[in-house]
């Protein structure tokens, strides 16, 4: 015990990071189980996170408020979003809504409400670890009674074969557009937490780097669980860390050891995964 | 004054293109996309600088480094999709797989080069003689870029519309059960599209090296979403298309900068293309979606 | 959206749709009784797979009405005409292939208030004569002909008041096929009328009550199965006039 305690007082900022992550990699994975390969949540992440901040440094709202509209604006904003991406399916999704992740980025860039390519400052670090874990285990304990409802019977059926989807009575259209909304407002959750513990923000923090590393994370994790977030975005989170301390240790002066060692584990996973990741993904166009 | 901005367009426009068409080739072929393709746009870059400061002639070295982009990316095949293929695993497990590919590159450029921004011996596109047409002027270096990514395409459109190689491409590209059942040697076409598809993105990336006389481990960050906007443009899997894309936002792009606008430049590229994705997935000259299952 | 039983029988009138300027239907009118069982049947090209599709909703015709009862289907996107009680099987089977066998069958209720047991999922797969001991198996897994009656089953779950089956018997053995007659004829004792689209001839005269012939978009024969295998353009459409 004294052991986790020690750990935690010198990696607490890890902890957090792995929380956020693992949040953000759960609402990837609402889109990927309903078969939309939809790439905006390093974008929604970033409104929600200069939106709770701003609403935090500039109107002084209390954590949970500004938390709560964050996650609101964001799953409005990918509701809006599910409609002209409607009929994308596949790379072109992915192309569209990493256009839109581009534009995004590019608006936080230009406006000075969000501090330009500087981005905020002094955000109030009142998301502590606690507060990061609760929203975890809530998105978490909401995704597995969602999975028990009607409505993740048709985001199965969506992800498998649309045509025949319709043909049991499932809107397709309605489905792909809750599954964005609803991913949209967890990674708003993730977003808003991600601002409220950390010191700075910048548009380069929610650009396509974001969004490759939340889709790493998601895919090693294994989209089916909660557990396999927390997995995946523990090996993102920590893996670097891992190597550095290696680094450190053996006295290897070379920068490119972290970055090379991620590569290859990524590969490694990818390649010899057991069929069920890419199984689920095994889909008639 | 818009001439000028037309033929900076242009300019540009010629190395999208020559980028572009590698994602296209790929794509039209397999489906996927290919997130190493700016992992090597990049080291060929990084290839050529230091070939050049061993003294090689730059026509040499960007020789070389297209064909050690082109060796990487038969080798990313055989890495990174080609299990991924004989498992049937979609097309999201290939993407990230690349992206793992994409990463071990990075990582072992940020060995052998560190974080610093590496010169050619030459100076840069911007520092050559100048020459004037016109109303217009460009430098001797700007041309020279730009026909090269010229003759590259040129080369392209050779190889698919005259030769048996380009035939089995096109095949392959259209059906790729069909194009097996008519005795097309799948593997074999595939990794020779690779090898074109990375040697022009390898090109690319030395043309870019040279346009602004450096090197840097993150330069094909920008080009590789852009990239994306072009193929999307033009039409996924249509070399055509993206030869267009490429050439259309470097105009969008040069003329955005030109009206002032050059901090929302990228918001305009990616504005246009998503309402075009909208409008028109199929793109430009794209004949086709997604192939399906 | 009804979700009892409908079962006044599906009115096809006058019905035609295009493709970019190429008519697939012209001018089809037929009717599918509760508990009837109608054979649609042409050459190939004919528009038969394009009849099921405007009935099913996925093409909208240009000129016509398409109703079940007083519910006019022509105008409603597809899952709203899936959900009115009209069912359907593909040319090319269309499973939920990762997805269980059971799985598979329980989505055809998706319409239903409330889901399927699994007594309920394995009485449906004894009504298309599947025998499967485990129906956890993912489907994709099953052979070819068991796909088609998983494919039956789904349909069949969710009760619906018209069937539309797109060459249930392509591809399955003589004795499959031979099977498949007495499952069709129950789904039709039930009281679901049924739209047979079918190239295999001896299955369409053991269990239809009437059969129409498409040719070019167009009808050009109807009536029982014995007076329409012996009409001169039916002949003709299939085989080519006669020297």
């Amino acid at each position: 015990m004294n052991a986790l305690v020690d750990f935690y007082a010198k990696h607490s900022r890890l902890v957090d990071q792995i929380g956020v992550n693992a949040i953000m990699a759960l609402s990837l994975s609402v889109s990927l189980r309903a078969g939309q390969l939809a790439l905006a949540q390093a974008a929604f992440m970033g409104i929600a996170a200069y939106l709770s901040a701003i609403l935090s440094l500039n109107a002084h709202w209390p954590l949970l408020a500004s938390i709560a509209l964050a996650m609101l604006v964001s799953a409005l904003v990918a509701a809006l979003l599910a409609y002209p991406v409607r009929r994308l399916r596949g790379v072109f999704l992915a192309i569209a809504t990493i256009g839109f992740g581009e534009i995004v980025r590019v608006f936080a860039n230009n406006f000075s409400i969000t501090g330009g390519a500087e981005g905020l400052s002094g955000i109030p670090n009142d998301a502590t670890t606690p507060v990061i874990y609760v929203g975890l285990a809530l998105v978490a304990v909401a995704l597995f009674a969602l999975s028990r409802t009607k409505f993740a019977l048709a985001v199965s059926l969506v992800r498998e074969d649309e045509h025949a989807a319709r043909s049991v009575g499932v809107d397709v259209g309605a489905i792909r557009t809750l599954s964005l909304a609803l991913g949209g407002a967890i990674a708003g959750l993730g977003g808003a937490l991600y601002a409220h513990s950390n010191f700075f923000l910048t548009p380069a923090d929610f650009g396509f780097g974001r969004m490759e590393q939340i889709l790493v994370a998601c895919v090693i994790g294994g989209v089916t669980n909660a557990a396999g977030a927390v997995l995946g975005a523990g090996l993102i989170t920590l893996l670097p860390e891992i190597t550095r301390a290696v680094q450190a240790a053996t006295g290897a002066n070379v920068d490119f050891f972290r970055e090379l060692v991620t590569g290859v584990v990524l590969l490694g996973v990818i390649l010899f995964a057991p069929a069920g990741i890419s199984g689920l993904w095994r889909k008639r166009a | 004054m818009i001439a000028q901005q037309l033929l900076n367009g242009l300019f540009l426009g010629a190395v999208y293109a020559l980028f572009a068409v590698g994602y296209t080739l790929v794509f039209g072929v397999l489906d996927i996309l290919n997130l190493a393709h700016a992992a090597i746009f990049t080291a060929a870059a990084f290839a050529a600088f230091s070939l050049a400061s061993m003294g090689v002639p730059i026509p040499l070295a960007l020789l070389a480094a297209a064909v050690m982009a082109g060796i990487m990316g038969i080798l990313l095949d055989r890495v990174a999709f080609a299990p991924l293929r004989a498992r049937n695993a979609g097309t999201l497990v290939p993407l990230i797989s690349s992206i793992g590919v994409a990463i071990v590159i990075g990582a072992v450029l940020r060995g052998i080069y560190g974080v610093d921004e590496r010169h050619f011996a030459i100076g840069g596109a911007a520092a050559a003689p100048v020459i004037h047409l016109g109303t217009v002027r460009f430098t001797t270096v700007e041309l020279l870029i730009f026909l090269s990514a010229i003759a590259l395409m040129l080369v392209l459109g050779w190889i698919l519309r005259a030769t048996a190689l380009g035939r089995s491409i096109r095949a392959v590209a259209e059906d790729r059960v069909a194009a097996a059942l008519l005795g097309v040697d799948l593997e074999r076409t595939i990794g020779a599209t690779f090898f074109i598809a990375s040697s022009l993105g390898g090109a690319a990336g030395v043309l870019t090296g040279l346009e602004y006389n450096s090197a840097t481990i993150d330069m094909g960050g920008p080009i590789e979403l852009k990239g994306l906007a072009v193929i999307i443009l033009g039409g996924m899997g249509s070399v055509t298309g993206a030869v267009a894309g490429g050439f259309i936002l470097g105009a969008v792009e040069t003329l955005a900068i030109a009206f002032g606008l050059s901090a929302w430049r990228d918001a305009i590229l990616f504005g246009v293309m998503f309402l075009l994705l909208v409008a028109r997935p199929t793109g430009l000259f794209g004949k086709r979606t997604l192939r399906a299952a | 959206m009804a979700q009892t039983r409908v079962n006044a029988g599906l009115d096809v009138a006058d019905v035609s749709v295009s493709y970019g300027g190429v008519a697939a239907l012209r001018g089809v009118t037929m009717r599918i009784g509760p508990g009837s069982i109608v054979g649609l049947i042409g050459p190939n090209g004919a528009g038969k797979t394009t009849l099921i599709n405007a009935v099913s909703g996925v093409v909208r015709p240009g000129t016509g009405t398409i109703s079940l009862g007083p519910l006019r289907l022509d105008r409603l996107p597809q899952h709203l005409v899936a959900r009115a009680g009209v069912a359907r099987t593909y040319q090319n089977i269309r499973l939920f292939g990762g997805l269980s066998v059971a799985d598979n069958v329980r989505a055809g209720a998706y319409r239903l208030r409330s889901p399927l047991s699994d007594e309920g999922v394995k009485e449906l797969l004894a009504r298309v004569a599947v025998h499967e001991f485990d129906v956890s198996r993912p489907a994709a897994s099953l052979p070819y002909g068991e796909q088609r009656r998983i494919e039956i089953a789904r349909a069949l779950a969710g009760t619906p008041s018209v069937m539309l089956l797109d060459e249930p018997a392509a591809g399955m053995n003589p004795r499959e096929s031979h099977e498949l007659r007495s499952v069709i004829r129950g789904i039709a004792q039930r009281g679901t009328g049924v739209l047979l689209v079918e190239h295999d001839m001896s299955l369409v005269s053991a269990v239809c009550d009437h059969v129409v012939v498409l040719n070019f978009g167009e009808t050009i024969a109807s009536g029982t199965p014995a007076q329409v295998a012996r009409d001169p353009a039916v002949v003709e459409a299939y085989l080519g006039t006669s020297a």
